[in-house]
């Protein structure tokens, strides 16, 4: 085992760090935000609307989200780079940008995700709540942003849990459209050296740690969560 | 209208994309098959084994299901090949050249075996204790206990997470691509992306292909899960 490498590109490794959890929290941001109203048509919306959100959640959870993700970066990029007047604007250092696909393409696919997490969150409401809500003469908005998503988020709190997990696991995919994420640094290592095992074993150290980390969160949170027993 | 670059024969890549999708499930049912195998070692050694192959067992399935799957595939992928190359070396037939879709099977399997694993593994604590004593008490022998109540009593637990499992195996073949050395439908989709330059269409196509794999593949599992719970309460 060579390890002759790690005082030179250790360095690297925070950095490297931010870069992957800024994906993972962004991931899960944009992915809930989506998945809120993808879930919420499937359990309230009309019967096309309803068809519409599953057929994508079965499409983003059917097929695998590496080849999501070379649709976007490579499909994608390479008919936006077909318009002269888009390469010459403003957009271009973004659309250029593997970081912003892998966003795109993470947070699109994992609101298919989310979403049949939360059409279970959203049913597992007790009707009772959403009509005292009503009944207190709350809007439509209202019942939901006070009861029943607050609810339905806390209900799903343990399978968004292992979704941020999942989610951290997929992260690595984004080094392969150019992000200089953990898994980044073992592959720079590789071409630079071409020392294979000790730096992949040293990404995986930190990815486990980070697992830790985040189911470390999660029970956290879970167990501020009143219940009755 | 069908592009030329989608149709059979020469100028055409569809020849191409089913012989990835025959590899695609190919490997996917391989790697499948040795992780339920490894599953139902991983399982048994968690559940009756003694403190060794337990807590070799536990680090197995902490350590894989913890790191994500695409580092695993690149690390298993060198160190299989390798591994394998010098044992054969060492053994005295000269190094020998791994072929890839094995390299796939063997490592896809591998990690497939650590999730199993904790599905077997919850699908047998969750069959009451009662049963697995009257089978004892009626004197049958462990494998008899095994195969005429626990097996059977256990599917119904473990088939809607195998089933997961099972999609997982179909999609995570396309991890295969990144080592470059098979020929499963996403390496076909992105050779032909990259040799035709039309990278939208062939990976749309190929998206296509995955999911109507996963589509079929949940109707039978559908069935599959209706037959092993006949005569079972419905659920809620």
């Amino acid at each position: 085992m060579d390890w002759s490498w790690l005082p030179k590109y250790l360095p690297m490794l925070p950095g490297a760090i931010f870069v992957t959890l800024q994906l993972v929290v962004f991931t899960m941001v944009f992915g809930l935000l989506l998945a809120i109203p993808l879930a919420l048509v499937q359990v309230t919306g009309p019967k096309w609307l309803a068809r519409i959100a599953r057929g994508y959640c079965t499409f983003m959870r059917g097929t695998p989200l590496l080849i999501q993700l070379y649709l976007f970066y490579y499909g994608l990029g390479a008919i936006f780079a077909s318009y002269p007047e888009l390469r010459q604007s403003f957009f271009w250092p973004i659309l250029r940008e593997g970081y912003y696909y892998a966003i795109v393409a993470f947070a699109l696919n994992e609101a298919g995700y989310l979403g049949e997490v939360l059409r279970g969150a959203f049913l597992s409401v007790p009707k009772g709540e959403l009509e005292a809500a009503r009944a207190y003469g709350m809007s439509p908005f209202k019942v939901l942003s006070r009861v029943w998503l607050p609810r339905a988020l806390r209900n799903a709190l343990p399978a968004l849990g292992g979704e941020t997990i999942l989610t951290l696991k997929a992260t690595p995919l984004a080094a392969l459209v150019t992000v200089t994420d953990i898994f980044s640094v073992a592959d720079k290592v590789r071409q630079e050296t071409y020392i294979i095992y000790p730096p992949l074993i040293m990404v995986m150290v930190v990815y486990m740690i980070l697992t830790f980390i985040i189911t470390r969160i999660f029970n956290y949170y879970e167990k501020q969560i009143p219940v009755r027993r | 209208m069908i592009p030329e670059v989608l149709t059979f024969g020469r100028n055409g890549f569809a020849d191409e994309l089913l012989r990835g999708t025959l590899v695609t499930l190919y490997i996917a049912v391989a790697a499948f098959l040795l992780g339920l195998a490894l599953g139902l070692l991983g399982a048994t050694a968690k559940l009756y084994g003694g403190i060794v192959s337990r807590f070799v067992a536990n680090i197995y399935t902490t350590v894989i299901r913890s790191i994500p799957e695409l580092v695993l595939i690149l690390f298993l992928f060198f160190a299989g090949t390798r591994g394998i190359s010098t044992l054969s070396e060492l053994v005295g037939f000269g190094p020998v050249n791994v072929n890839g879709t094995l390299a796939a099977i063997l490592v896809l399997g591998f990690v497939q075996g650590a999730y199993s694993t904790e599905i077997l593994r919850g699908a047998i604590l969750a069959i009451p204790v009662g049963q697995i004593e009257a089978a004892k008490a009626y004197g049958m022998s462990t494998f008899q206990t095994f195969s005429r109540i626990i097996f059977p009593a256990m599917l119904p637990n473990a088939i809607p997470s195998l089933s997961n499992l099972w999609l997982e195996a179909i999609k995570s073949t396309s991890l295969i691509m990144v080592t470059g050395a098979s020929a499963e439908l996403g390496g076909i989709a992105r050779s032909a992306a990259s040799f035709t330059k039309r990278y939208f269409m062939f990976y749309f196509v190929a998206l296509l292909i995955y999911l109507a794999l996963t589509l079929v593949s949940n109707i039978f599992l559908q069935r599959l899960e209706r037959y092993v719970r006949r005569g079972q309460p419905k659920l809620a």
